[in-house]
């Protein structure tokens, strides 16, 4: 399975596509492609590269599990997590808002 | 400390407004991502695994208090709460917001700062040594030419697009500091005999994933020239360098493959074209910038301090900080007092908004009010009174600043790797944290002594991993994170690239691998004070491959 993530271009955060075709902070949020649907997946996605809401869009190989879609590779749990090490937990975060 | 003219302040103020535009015209689509992308990284804009990342320039690694304060702002009230000094001596935030970077811009402005060439194929901020104008080894005070060099190159027309990034360093003591065999100029600031001061000029150093030590192109360059010689190498390396491959186009790639005396050549005959016009450095520009760059008014003291002494005698912390953390000055009765940021279990580098403004206020009260960045990723208080140490570090200490591990196992050089970084291929900070860790107790610390731990998350090199007496580098294997050991490197006046120490290990292993290294270097070192790279050149790999070969199995 696959998922369609990119960056919001306003403030760079990691985001992905949902059923709606909007953009969303959550991973579980994310819509399942199967291989066949990708290039439809990231047309769409080129249209809001246009509309300028999000930035470099492009498919990810997920594995289900059943707290939802699971990255395969290290750096794309990375990313859709946040970092794993940082000093963010030193001061608080301010809410996330909708692409 | 150098201080903005009208011309300067003009000059970044009309900056800010272009990227504001700039920025405008990408939020409303004018300009596409294609279009934008070399102008946000002309103004330190980095997109990020997680957010944009804003990379602002300190200049040589020279910061005021006030500026200092600003920073710590800006980390406060538009970023998360601090902010990561790297190994270009410059300070970036990890989650701005596009659309509220050009006020941070204009917010850094107000204090004599900016983010301008701290991305993109130009030449970047110049670095220099964090000692500079304080320590008791400086022959010539390197931050005027540094200051030279960064208004020559700010913006300057001709290399504005060159076939990649241009790195300058410069040091001006008898101890490199500076790293700068591993830049693509390196500069050594020399005083002649006869009193005449020039330059020494090693070309085509770097790392990455081609790692090359600079050549000597010029024992000495006199002063004069300085411009003009490295206008005339930057006009050989735009004319030449290859731009059909990214990874071929640095500068050291271009000695490699045209040859030393080629590049050479070309660059004295350019040079003897330019020199001595209107880049020849009028001997009054130099003294008028020298004089920005005084040291300030030290008051004489007693060699010996009385009060560090009973001070030292009575807490076996304040003893130790002394021992690790403190340099000698070049005027007696004062040091050079570093800040580790790299605490047990801490982000490499990272210094918390409360943390910058208590450093800004020590500097402000025991050091003139300037502090330094050095490439170790530390800060630095250049100018202190040796009585003033204890109440420094008392101060340090009740905020966490206060980790007596300069140039120990425990001060590793960390890029931020796939915890922060799109090009990483692996984590460093958590390896980093877990050396901490390792190596916290110091007593095995000061049994080891001083050792250069460098990690990269990736092959292009950030944390200096081939200069490392041991490099970690993080590879990417089958969506997995592996590293890689080196031993035997050096960024020093001994620089050496390290040598590939064997198998890869899995995260988990690498704190192992360090310390089976370590314990190797132990075993055969003749005497503490054998450095592990002088070790290294007396037994070689095969003791190192051995060990890790058996840690592996």
């Amino acid at each position: 399975m696959q998922i369609v993530t990119a960056n919001r271009l306003v403030d760079g955060r990691v985001v992905f596509r949902t059923a709606a075709g909007h953009w969303s902070e959550t991973l579980a949020a994310a819509l399942l492609l199967d291989a066949a649907d990708v290039s439809a997946a990231l047309a769409a996605s080129a249209a809001d590269v246009a509309a300028r809401r999000i930035v470099a869009p492009y498919a990810v190989e997920v594995t289900l599990t059943s707290s939802g879609p699971v990255p395969k590779t290290v750096r794309e749990r990375i990313r859709a997590g946040g970092p794993t090490s940082g000093s963010e937990t030193l001061a608080p975060t301010r809410p996330a808002r909708a692409a | 400390m150098y201080v903005y003219d009208d011309f300067d302040r003009r000059f970044v103020a009309a900056r800010v407004e272009q990227f504001r535009d700039q920025v405008a015209r990408r939020l409303s689509g004018e300009l596409t991502e294609e279009q934008f992308r070399p102008l946000r990284l002309m103004n330190g804009v980095y997109l990020q695994l997680h957010s944009y990342m804003l990379r602002v320039a300190i200049p040589y690694g020279t910061l005021s208090s006030t500026q200092l304060r600003r920073l710590a702002r800006i980390a406060r009230t538009h970023d998360r709460g601090y902010g990561h000094f790297t190994t270009r001596q410059n300070i970036q935030f990890n989650w701005p917001s596009l659309e509220k970077i050009p006020g941070i811009l204009a917010e850094l402005a107000e204090v004599e700062m900016h983010a301008i060439q701290t991305s993109g194929n130009c030449i970047r901020s110049i670095t220099s040594d964090h000692f500079a104008g304080a320590s008791a080894d400086e022959v010539v005070d390197p931050r005027p030419y540094a200051e030279i060099l960064r208004q020559w190159s700010s913006v300057h027309p001709e290399f504005g697009f060159l076939p990649r990034k241009f790195k300058i360093a410069i040091t001006g003591a008898v101890q490199d500091r500076a790293a700068i065999r591993v830049h693509d100029v390196g500069l050594r600031v020399v005083r002649r005999d006869d009193g005449e001061i020039g330059f020494t000029v090693f070309v085509g150093g770097g790392l990455g994933r081609s790692p090359f030590l600079a050549w000597e192109l010029r024992n000495f360059l006199p002063e004069k020239d300085l411009l003009a010689y490295v206008e005339a190498i930057l006009r050989v390396y735009n004319l030449y360098g290859r731009r059909d491959n990214k990874y071929k186009a640095r500068i050291k790639i271009l000695m490699h493959e045209a040859g030393f005396e080629t590049v050479r050549d070309e660059v004295e005959a350019e040079f003897a074209r330019i020199r001595g016009r209107a880049l020849e450095l009028p001997a009054a520009d130099v003294a008028r910038i020298a004089r920005r760059f005084a040291l300030p008014a030290l008051a004489g003291r007693p060699a010996v301090s009385v009060v560090e002494a009973a001070a030292a005698a009575a807490d076996p912390a304040f003893a130790r900080f002394v021992a690790t953390n403190v340099t000698p000055h070049k005027v007696t009765g004062h040091a050079s007092l570093t800040i580790s940021l790299k605490p047990v279990g801490g982000v490499p580098g990272d210094a918390t908004a409360d943390q910058m403004d208590l450093v800004a206020d020590l500097a402000e009260r025991h050091a003139f009010g300037e502090i330094r960045v050095g490439h170790r990723q530390n800060l630095i208080l250049p100018h202190v009174a040796r009585d003033d140490l204890p109440a420094i570090h008392a101060a340090l200490a009740a905020a966490g600043l206060a980790t007596a591990n300069a140039g120990l196992a425990g001060d590793t050089i960390t890029c931020p790797g796939l915890d922060f970084c799109a090009l990483a291929n692996a984590r460093s900070i958590p390896v980093a944290k877990k050396i901490s860790h390792r190596f916290a107790d110091p007593a095995r610390a000061d049994e080891i002594g001083p050792i250069d731990i460098k990690i990269s998350g990736c092959i292009n090199a950030c944390g200096h991993h081939h200069v490392g007496a041991i490099g970690i580098l993080g590879v990417d294997r089958k969506g997995e994170e592996f590293y890689q050991i080196t031993v035997g490197g050096s960024a020093g006046d001994d620089a050496r690239l390290g040598d590939i120490a064997g198998p890869g290990f899995r995260p988990h292993r690498v704190t192992d691998a360090v310390e089976t290294v370590i314990d190797t270097w132990l075993d055969h070192r003749v005497a503490p004070s054998e450095s592990f790279v002088d070790t290294y050149r007396r037994v070689g790999l095969a003791p190192f491959r051995e060990a890790l070969a058996a840690l592996a199995r």
